[in-house]
């Protein structure tokens, strides 16, 4: 099915729609909300910083075009900052996210021996069953580059865990909002096969 | 990285403080990043810029080492001219369509505008070198906008007895010394926002004798952000040393480019050493 990519003005839209087209599938970059009507599958990437995402998808008129999306039952997979807009606040900043799953995101406490950002190849660990985590489960490497990492209130929605100075939440569901700390579009052959579970589930 | 460079050299030495390797970022691997200086859209190597060789295309190559294994990509502008700026967006434009792990590109970035274009192509980190040196503010400007993770502050150091550290910053692929510590300038740099340091050493670019370790160490020390080792890098063994060091990762360019070495070679030779690798 084609995977719709939100184009709000932040994030790297590319490398997503790149990864997709390599692995066959269709996706196509939506710059309206009004094009969401007609989205079988709606991707949010996003890199920067948590008041400015909220910022950019409320000026676009996104962030209501996602929340009703999200309200269809057709699937949602939020990409780093794009799954941390998600919940409904940051430690980063003041705004209000989308408020789909409830909690937070809070900043990695920096220590001698861990650095911040967290950026490089982690494993994550799946805590439940998901169509996402589909031929990832045991052995996998995702890139992640972020300083803050979600908490969410209700520790069911928890889909992956990553070890980073203490565990911490790598991917999420909320029946059909699911989100990904990691880039998939730039993990290599693991990356591949999470946005095509994502595509096909 | 090899000394051609004029303009940014993306080279990050990393912590050499405190934990050892098998604490450090716990689960995080140690990246291998193969750097690939670029003039007039072909790979080029040379000591200083007197005999720049041909080393091949940069979308083949990147893709090579990417099917090799490679963690990330660095694409270094050496020429960096106004006219071949087009060229380089295109080369990372194609690279980004092929290649699906980060990529960094420096050289030549001068504005928030040339950020601002580089991302848009496809780049996921920009590399920073004298532009910075010349208007530290530039620092600031690049973090506040696309955010730190975007920012590589890359450094060319040389040692030398006129700064306190014994390390200055050099700037026309270590030809000109500037009047700044590497320590201080490091420092300053993380303060802006810089998210990533890439630590060149001049003295060892070139030599194949291996990393300046001493430089990784002090960089580590100072260092909240991950710090990329580079220049130096001759043989498999030299890789593991610059981690336990303290680098988070660590770039060669000719060791690769000669095929004397593979990235997967590098890999098993830091897993080998108990370093965790992807």
């Amino acid at each position: 099915m084609t995977v719709s990519i939100v184009d709000y003005g932040l994030g790297n839209l590319g490398s997503v729609f790149n990864m997709l087209r390599r692995i066959g599938e269709d996706a196509r970059i939506v710059s309206e909300p009004s094009e969401l009507a007609a989205s079988e599958r709606l991707l949010l990437p996003g890199v920067g910083a948590f008041d400015v995402g909220v910022d950019r998808l409320e000026r676009t008129g996104f962030a209501d075009g996602v929340r009703e999306f999200a309200a269809s039952g057709k699937p949602l997979l939020g990409i780093c900052l794009g799954m941390q807009l998600l919940f409904e606040r940051s430690e980063e900043g003041g705004a209000r996210g989308l408020g789909l799953m409830a909690g937070g995101s809070r900043r990695f406490a920096a220590g001698p021996s861990l650095r911040i950002p967290h950026m490089g190849w982690n494993s994550i660990i799946p805590v439940r069953e998901d169509p996402l985590l589909k031929g990832v489960e045991d052995d996998n490497r995702f890139y992640f580059v972020h300083s803050y990492h979600v908490v969410p209130d209700d520790p069911a929605h928890v889909l992956a865990e990553s070890d980073y100075g203490g565990r911490f939440v790598a991917m999420v569901r909320h029946d059909n909002v699911a989100g990904a700390q990691f880039h998939p579009e730039k993990s290599h052959a693991f990356g591949m096969t999470v946005l095509r579970n994502f595509a096909q589930q | 990285m090899s000394t051609v460079s004029i303009e940014e050299v993306p080279v990050e030495t990393t912590s050499a403080n405190p934990a050892p390797a098998s604490e450090r970022s716990m689960d995080v691997a140690t990246r291998v990043i193969p750097c690939l200086d670029v003039a007039d859209g072909r790979v080029v190597k040379g000591v200083n810029f007197l005999n720049l060789r041909d080393a091949g295309d940069p979308i083949e190559l990147a893709r090579k080492y990417y099917e090799q294994g490679a963690d990330e990509i660095t694409f270094l502008d050496v020429t960096a001219t106004v006219e071949n700026r087009a060229t380089t967006y295109d080369m990372v434009r194609l690279t980004a369509e092929q290649v699906f792990i980060p990529l960094t590109v420096g050289g030549g970035v001068r504005s928030t505008e040339d950020v601002a274009r580089l991302l848009a192509s496809g780049a996921d980190k920009i590399g920073v070198n004298s532009a910075a040196i010349a208007r530290h503010e530039l620092l600031s400007e690049i973090a506040d906008r696309f955010g730190s993770q975007v920012l590589v502050l890359s450094l060319d150091v040389k040692r030398s007895p006129r700064t306190e550290s014994g390390f200055v910053v050099t700037t026309h692929g270590g030809r000109r010394e500037t009047d700044l510590d590497a320590l201080a300038w490091a420092r300053e740099a993380i303060e802006r926002g810089a998210g990533e340091l890439l630590v060149n050493s001049i003295d060892a670019d070139g030599t194949k004798e291996g990393f300046d370790l001493e430089l990784v160490s002090a960089m580590r020390e100072l260092s909240r952000v991950p710090v990329i080792a580079s220049g130096g890098a001759g043989r498999l063994e030299h890789f593991a040393p610059a981690v336990k060091a303290g680098a988070d990762a660590v770039l060669a360019a000719s060791v690769f480019h000669n095929a004397e070495l593979t990235v997967g070679q590098v890999k098993q030779a830091l897993r080998d050493e108990g370093i965790s690798v992807r």
